[in-house]
């Protein structure tokens, strides 16, 4: 493999100094552990951890019909924003399948900003427009890639917001309006001073701890990285990579594109229903999906966990039912917080309450369906 | 830089073999644990199997990957190490102690000549 060709984000030169392991994720070379995966993983449970997201996309759409645009082409309701504000929500094409997941914040009036998949960054773009070109109000959309404007981090776990204020100290001054980051109520965004610029602050993130998603110019982004860090050192905090980042979102059942969702899946088959706005009106994709919560689908995902000490289960293995293969598990690990293995997958609806087996080279291990997300923070 | 015992051998595969003489215990080095990280599962052969240098015979899982383990010799597997199936993490803590996987009985005692001594094991990984 040559490095020299994968991309590097604006924190490489800090990824290094902390001595990551780095590896090739959609093109970008990303750390994906630094001290190691379960004691990165466990930090973000138990205290903090801070993820370099700069390989993620952005896009921004703005103006008269951007409204009407956007709640053509993703399948939530994008009206339900008050600016501020962001919501989870897909990309489908004609079908059904996913284009992308993503989340979609409403800035301000009139101007939208989407926070998209590393590895369908150039997918989502050329989707994006070649519906803004069809859209008859096109002139009165404007649709940018700003991917390249932008690095991010995210910083998760239940000790953040004893240090995240002193990061960005002040009110907001954009977006939601509080007296602090810590004001922000989840999926609320607002535009913080920092140094001598600002950066966006979401209360949002893909591990289910509460925390934050800092958004900015390359430069500050690189100055929030080591504020950060240097901040939230007393507390615990530790660099982590996307090897937790995996068994993190995998542990809560987050769906991760390429794994729980592709073209060929659509979010009802997900279980994503939820985002899926029927009511809205027209959107691409409307007609399957109606379809499919009215009358359902030929694959349903399900959580699971191991019934016995085994091997982790591991995406691509067969889920077996009634003595045949029936499926097959797109996200599986040994979870750090239960020590058991865990993971999701499709199996035929019919099934989605049987006892299952994992085939895991070759033998089959019993395992357990259970209701999503199969790790629940214990009551505080 | 990884920890090389000058005692033992060392196979290309990242195994190591502590003889005394016909038995022969095996193990994965410190470089090697390093490369795989948090070991959450390994499995390991039954006693009474007979295995071939070069054999796959068993496997050591990391969180993200899962790895085969060769046997170093030719022989006979007298025992499997239970403790590290239980405390799996034990391989990363003491690869070269507590971590070892499991003995064989040598049915060909000359193969050990074969095996890597440490200082072409070190120039392998760069110790």
């Amino acid at each position: 493999m040559n490095s020299a060709k994968l991309k590097r984000t604006a924190l490489f030169a800090a990824h290094q100094k902390l001595g990551a392991r780095l590896i090739d994720f959609g093109g970008w070379e990303m750390p994906v552990q630094y001290s190691g995966l379960i004691a990165e993983h466990l930090a973000v449970r138990n205290a903090a951890g801070i993820f370099d997201i700069s390989h993620m996309g952005e896009v921004t759409v703005s103006g008269p019909a951007a409204e009407e645009f956007l709640n053509h082409v993703l399948t939530n309701d994008i009206r339900k924003l008050a600016p501020g504000e962001g919501q989870y929500t897909l990309i489908c094409h004609e079908h059904g399948g996913t284009i992308d997941d993503l989340y979609a914040y409403k800035l301000s009036a009139g101007v939208y900003l989407l926070i998209i998949n590393a590895s369908r960054t150039p997918d989502d773009v050329a989707w994006l427009k070649a519906q803004w070109h069809a859209f008859p109000r096109r002139d009165e959309v404007n649709l940018t890639d700003a991917s390249h404007n932008y690095s991010a981090v995210a910083v998760q776990g239940p000790r953040v917001t004893n240090f995240i204020d002193d990061c960005f100290p002040g009110a907001s001054y954009a977006c939601t309006r509080t007296h602090r980051v810590t004001d922000l109520k989840k999926n609320q965004i607002g535009e913080f001073h920092f140094k001598n610029g600002g950066v966006l602050v979401s209360r949002t993130g893909y591990t289910g701890e509460d925390g934050f998603e800092i958004i900015g110019e390359d430069d500050l982004i690189q100055r929030v990285w080591d504020k950060i860090l240097k901040a939230g050192e007393p507390y615990g905090i530790k660099p982590c990579g996307l090897g937790a980042r995996d068994t993190l979102r995998t542990e809560v059942c987050y769906p991760l594109y390429g794994h729980e969702l592709d073209e060929n899946t659509t979010p009802i088959e997900a279980g994503l229903g939820f985002f899926v706005s029927l009511d809205k009106g027209e959107f691409i994709g409307r007609q399957l999906l109606a379809e499919q919560k009215a009358h359902g689908t030929k694959k349903k995902l399900i959580a699971f966990k191991m019934a016995d000490k085994c091997a982790p289960p591991r995406p691509n293995y067969p889920i077996w039912a009634n003595g045949r293969s029936v499926g097959v598990v797109t996200s599986g690990t040994q979870s750090p917080s239960l020590g058991t293995g865990i993971g999701m997958g499709y199996v035929p609806p019919e099934f989605a309450k049987s006892p299952i087996e994992i085939e895991i080279r070759g033998k089959r291990f019993p395992a357990t369906i259970v209701p999503k997300p199969i790790y629940k923070k214990p009551a505080a | 830089m990884s920890d090389i015992p000058s005692d033992l051998k060392y196979t290309k595969s990242h195994e190591w073999v502590r003889a005394a003489g016909d038995t022969a215990t095996i193990g994965i080095t410190d470089h090697a644990q390093a490369e795989l990280t948090d070991i959450v599962f390994v499995e390991l052969p039954e006693a009474g199997r007979k295995v071939k240098a070069g054999d796959a015979c068993a496997v050591v899982e990391s969180v993200k990957t899962a790895s085969d383990i060769y046997a170093p010799v030719s022989g006979e597997i007298l025992e499997s190490n239970k403790t590290v199936v239980d405390d799996p993490a034990l391989v990363n803590k003491e690869p070269y102690a507590g971590g070892w996987f499991f003995k064989i009985k040598l049915s060909n005692p000359a193969e050990l000549t074969s095996l890597m001594p440490p200082e072409q094991y070190k120039a392998q990984v760069g110790g």
